[in-house]
């Protein structure tokens, strides 16, 4: 079968029979590159997806403070809660092993000034571990530590996106900005996957913050990374036990739908990602009537081929061919076609995948870094060869086996 | 295509021995095609026998059949049947290729039967390119490539005028002189007498069976 003068004899028909061979080569590479290109973009959007919702740490409680609704043990309905940096002492305390990082966190609008260079920024007052929180990536220099949120210095980690905004290419380690009126010195310049509006940030030591603000201790907010090994189910007791005993400290109505509220990104997570595994679902499912309607045409292609060359079996039969010769050649043929257009349309997808690939695809479309991993493209490719494979078959085994003088005195 | 049977030949008892020529006649539904056919292979016998170099033909499944036909026949059809996309020579080659004979013996082989029908300088042109006799002669040479036992035609003049079939019957008479048995399925007198013998059907039996004093197609040539 597979012999020079087999191969040959199909390079001999091909050649002249190139409508033929090109229309059937065409749905081919048609069906693999609407399915490559389609499928890369569905995880283009998957990935956008996974970005917004995936590019701070997952296993993070953030708890706000905020006005009652209830009254109870003795106060009036509509008190504003507050937080105190003893509260994040006493929630180390009662809930040690179970927290991995916590950080309080202070969040400020500034006009930011370097020069003649001005803008506003958000500015966060923090701690130490607000890094893992955030996720955030040193570029150079370093984050803040524990002697900077101890001695309150005028130190400052600013963005990727502020340092060329305002530094406008100059190094900006070493220099001191103005913040709302303070000089700090920047000590680090960060990056961060979630984008350019994350890289717009400048933070700076929380306990700094508080002494600009009149030597106070309240914090807007604390954000708590618990012990990974506790697990989704654990995450949920914590979070409820949490809830609980910062209700109890701040006399707060354990019915009260507001005066304190965790918000849990474990919980979020799971919704996130059942919502980006329908997605997949519903790509796939349009991928995959894509690959049955490519595999419908070739069949449609090849019992016309087939119908076409009836006359053909027929003097090929007459001359000595056995059915077993007809249906291997042609079943070659098939093979051949399928296999050098299919690869041409998967190799086209890709092109089109990696040309497209762009910001403005990104923003406009929400579509990031379309792709298609090797093994589903190899494996689809592969799929719609076998079933050209079998669509050639099945009518060239019917026409191989019907009696020479049939086919001959097919017109 | 119904697959209704009909009753066509009704009893055919004849022998053809090596050498000759021999003309089926009848008027068409006398059942010559089919006869041929049946010699050919190409259709199968209810009932009797039928030997061919002494083995029994019955039974045979199509990859048998295809054997036998490569081995012992060689077709030329009233409409030629040469396959369109290949060139005169590959025509040729086509019945040596399925007796897997390598690529330069068949090329060779299929340029010398060209050049017995005088078609050598023709080698490379497709068949759209050739005129009905030379598409014959292209048909003959393709026959005779795999050096049958048997040649059958099927009205090879049957779509070609008078001076053109008499070329191709002064092709078929070398051919025969040269020793091979060669059996022609016709409807026209003048083709038959030209033949060594002519078998008359009618009604799918034999009418009549003569040796005739062979028309040398030459002389009109």
């Amino acid at each position: 079968m597979f012999s020079r003068d087999n191969w040959k004899e199909i390079f001999e028909t091909i050649q002249k029979n190139k409508l033929r061979t090109f229309l059937t080569g065409f749905s081919v590479a048609l069906g693999i590159f609407i399915f490559v290109t389609l499928f890369g973009m569905g995880n283009g959007l998957n990935n956008t997806f996974m970005k917004f919702f995936g590019s701070d740490a997952t296993n993070i409680f953030r708890i706000y403070p905020s006005q009652t609704t209830l009254p109870y043990g003795g106060y009036k309905a509509k008190r504003r809660i507050e937080f105190y940096n003893e509260d994040v002492e006493e929630i180390v305390k009662e809930f040690g092993p179970l927290i991995q990082y916590i950080s309080p966190r202070i969040s400020r609008g500034a006009s930011v000034s370097y020069k003649n260079k001005s803008d506003n920024y958000g500015t966060e007052g923090v701690g130490p571990s607000m890094q893992f929180a955030e996720k955030t990536i040193m570029m150079k220099g370093r984050y803040l530590n524990a002697n900077d949120i101890r001695d309150r210095t005028k130190f400052a980690v600013i963005g990727r996106m502020v340092e060329k905004d305002i530094f406008e290419g100059t190094d900006a380690l070493g220099e001191y900005i103005d913040i709302s009126g303070s000089a700090f010195k920047v000590i680090g310049v960060f990056q961060d996957d979630g984008g350019d509006n994350e890289e717009r940030t400048i933070f700076i030591p929380y306990t700094t913050r508080q002494l600009i603000e009149g030597n106070n201790n309240k914090l807007d907010q604390i954000v708590l990374g618990f012990n990974q090994a506790i697990g989704y189910n654990g995450a949920m007791k914590f979070d409820k036990k949490l809830n609980a005993f910062l209700r109890n400290k701040k006399t707060i109505n354990p019915d009260d739908p507001r005066g304190v509220r965790i918000q849990n990104v474990a919980e979020n997570l799971k919704e996130n990602q059942q919502v980006a595994s329908v997605l997949k679902i519903i790509i796939s499912g349009i991928a995959f009537a894509v690959i049955i309607s490519g595999v419908l045409g070739i069949s449609n292609i090849m019992v016309f081929v087939i119908k076409e060359r009836t006359k053909e079996i027929g003097i090929r039969k007459a001359l000595g061919a056995t059915p077993k010769m007809i249906t291997g050649t042609i079943l070659l043929e098939s093979v051949f076609i399928t296999t050098i257009f299919g690869f041409v349309g998967l190799i086209l997808g890709i092109v089109v995948l990696n040309f497209i690939n762009g910001k403005s695809l990104e923003e406009d479309y929400f579509i990031t870094n379309p792709e298609i991993n090797s093994g589903t493209a190899i494996f689809v490719t592969i799929l719609l060869i076998v079933c050209g494979a079998l669509a050639a078959f099945i009518p060239a085994r019917k026409a191989a086996r019907i009696k020479p003088i049939v086919a001959l005195r097919d017109e | 295509m119904g697959s209704n049977s009909l009753h066509v030949l009704k009893g055919i008892d004849f022998s053809v021995e090596e050498g000759e020529l021999v003309a089926i006649m009848g008027s068409s539904g006398s059942g010559k095609s089919t006869l041929l056919n049946i010699l050919g292979m190409l259709d199968e016998l209810d009932e009797g026998t039928y030997d061919l170099d002494g083995v029994p033909i019955k039974d045979l499944n199509e990859t048998k059949a295809a054997n036998y036909r490569n081995k012992f026949l060689g077709f030329v059809f009233q409409s030629f049947n040469l396959i369109n996309y290949k060139s005169a020579m590959e025509n040729v080659a086509l019945p040596l290729y399925y007796q897997r004979v390598g690529r330069k013996e068949r090329q060779e082989k299929a340029l010398k039967y060209l050049e017995q029908v005088g078609l050598k300088e023709w080698a490379g042109h497709l068949p759209s390119e050739l005129s009905g006799g030379q598409k014959q002669r292209v048909a003959i040479a393709r026959a005779l490539a795999a050096e049958p036992k048997v040649l059958l035609a099927d009205e090879p003049t049957g779509a070609l005028d008078s001076k053109t079939s008499y070329e191709v019957m002064d092709l078929i008479q070398k051919i025969n002189d040269a020793g091979n048995t060669i059996l022609i399925v016709t409807h026209e007198p003048d083709i038959a007498d030209m033949c060594k013998r002519i078998v008359h059907l009618k009604d799918g039996v034999i009418l009549e069976d003569k040796k005739v004093n062979q028309v040398r197609a030459a002389q009109y040539v």
